[in-house]
């Protein structure tokens, strides 16, 4: 299942520059499971044990995943996942 | 006290003082650190406030700007701080104040965070400000940029109330309605932050604005003459205010400008946008997003970036953060109202049906100094008051006034 991750800027320098990557994967698990394979520097800066670090937020077709089923959430083919910085707003 | 990084708040990494909001390293939140002070005469820096303007550059020293106090924005801050005894009476209480930070240029606390924003952006050479907003903040970006010259982009949620949409695109903003919620809008505009190099006031320039909410602090301590209240009752929303109303206690402690303790710091939320509340509750700092779903529109943030701050300093200083309803939150603007002549927006009513709560509750001892923090006005929100009282309706007779209008009880002779 291929799925477009798209890279906050902030993450770009662990990509060599690349704004979105194309991963394949069954959930958002897997996908950043794979993304971390091709990236491996990003594990370290996003993800903590067991899971994603507090500030990070990540985001199916534009929906939180932890208003779907975190990250055991699947994803289908085509579809976009956005990894963002979760300080923002207020 | 100049600003000498960025820092984050999480792992400490240091960044020099840009347009950047988050940590590199963890994705941890930025904050401006301050060059410690020198040898401190506070007697001569208190003289040195209250010298400067009746606006928030009075407090030019703790701001992170490189040049001090900037020229050509609108004046924001300095607003009363009311005794309002008959609130306190109402409620059973023995010292209650409103700062009513109403009595701002656009009329609610976000013109604090946007001219020091702004400031620094202007610094920094921007030319294009935005923001993501529930309203308030939407208002005064548009108004400030206005007033320095500045192109803005202001994006909202497509569901706002008219009159805060009314009050922004009068300016001549770039008014951007997204069909969504607030937490949509701030996804949306963390994207667009990530990829026009504009100056976001509450995302790339999130440390600085932020900063703009300690001079709350600040104004309430010199009003009281230099003293620290022993209670805040405030709002949250993504929980930026409240923590710096804190630090900026905090900092006037640690440089003996003031004496005593940080307040015990009460939060406010509405039961239909509580992420805060119930994490506090639940005795967790982990603040599980929520689809926000009350009137208080300018409190609706499910995705609170500070969250988990607001948290623990409510539990470190042994405060609590509690949520009212939407009925509540009505009865709260009236009963400021008609105690205070302080007509607050939906924040406001928050504010005050949780300061009630608190009282009822028998949280707050009778000896006690509480400062409740009122942040917008209620002109913003009319329609929430509609069908709260009646009037009466008469012909234009003298007959039909005596006939049909209630008059006062009479006075015994």
């Amino acid at each position: 299942m291929a799925v477009t991750v798209k890279i906050p800027t902030q993450l770009r320098a662990a990509t060599g520059g690349a704004a979105t990557a194309s991963v394949e994967g069954g959930t958002v698990g897997e996908v950043l499971d794979a993304l971390y394979v091709q990236f491996g520097e990003l594990r370290d800066r996003i993800a903590d044990d067991g899971g994603l670090r507090r500030f990070v937020n990540v985001y199916i077709g534009g929906e939180d995943i932890r208003f779907l089923n975190g990250l055991e959430t699947t994803v289908s083919d085509g579809d976009e996942v956005t990894i963002l910085p979760a300080v923002a707003g207020g | 006290m100049p600003p000498e990084s960025l820092t984050c708040k999480e792992c400490k990494t240091v960044y020099p003082l840009e347009a950047k909001y988050v940590c590199e390293r963890c994705f941890g939140p930025l904050e401006v650190a301050y060059a410690p002070p020198a040898e401190i005469d506070a007697d001569a820096l208190r003289r040195r406030i209250q010298a400067g303007p009746h606006s928030l550059w009075r407090y030019r020293d703790f701001l992170p700007l490189a040049n001090g106090a900037p020229r050509g924005l609108l004046p924001a801050g300095w607003t009363p701080l009311l005794k309002a005894d008959r609130l306190a009476e109402r409620l059973g209480l023995g010292e209650v104040w409103i700062k009513n930070d109403a009595a701002n240029p656009t009329h609610s606390f976000k013109d604090r965070v946007v001219a020091v924003a702004l400031a620094r952006a202007k610094e920094l050479g921007y030319e294009v400000v935005a923001c993501a907003s529930t309203g308030n903040l939407a208002n005064a970006v548009a108004a400030h940029a206005a007033a320095a010259g500045l192109d803005s982009y202001v994006f909202i949620p497509s569901d706002l109330e008219e009159q805060k949409i009314l009050a922004t695109g009068v300016y001549g903003t770039h008014l951007v309605a997204v069909r969504g919620n607030y937490d949509d809008v701030n996804r949306l505009c963390t994207e667009v932050a990530g990829e026009h190099d504009w100056a976001f006031v509450n995302i790339n320039m999130r440390p600085y604005y932020a900063e703009g909410s300690k001079t709350i602090a600040y104004e309430i301590a010199e009003q009281l003459g230099w003293a620290v209240p022993d209670r805040i009752v405030g709002p949250i929303a993504s929980g930026s205010l409240f923590t710096k109303i804190a630090k900026g206690f905090e900092e006037w402690i640690e440089l003996g400008l003031v004496k005593g303790a940080v307040p015990t710091m009460n939060g406010a939320q509405a039961a239909g946008c509580s992420p805060v509340a119930t994490a506090f509750a639940e005795g967790t700092d982990i603040c599980r997003p929520v689809k926000p779903d009350t009137i208080a529109k300018s409190l609706a943030i499910g995705n609170p970036a500070d969250g988990p701050y607001a948290v623990e300093l409510a539990r470190k200083t042994g405060g609590a953060i509690d949520a009212v309803s939407d009925d509540e939150v009505r009865q709260g603007i009236k009963l400021l109202a008609e105690t205070t002549g302080i007509f607050t927006e939906t924040a406001g009513g928050v504010t005050t049906a949780v300061l009630k709560k608190l009282a009822e509750r028998g949280d707050i001892d009778p000896n006690e100094r509480v400062v409740a923090i009122i942040t917008g006005e209620g002109l913003k929100t009319l329609d929430v008051v509609r069908g709260t009282f009646e009037a009466y309706e008469i012909d234009a007779r003298y007959e039909s006034f005596e006939e049909k209008v209630d008059l006062p009880a009479e006075v015994a002779a």
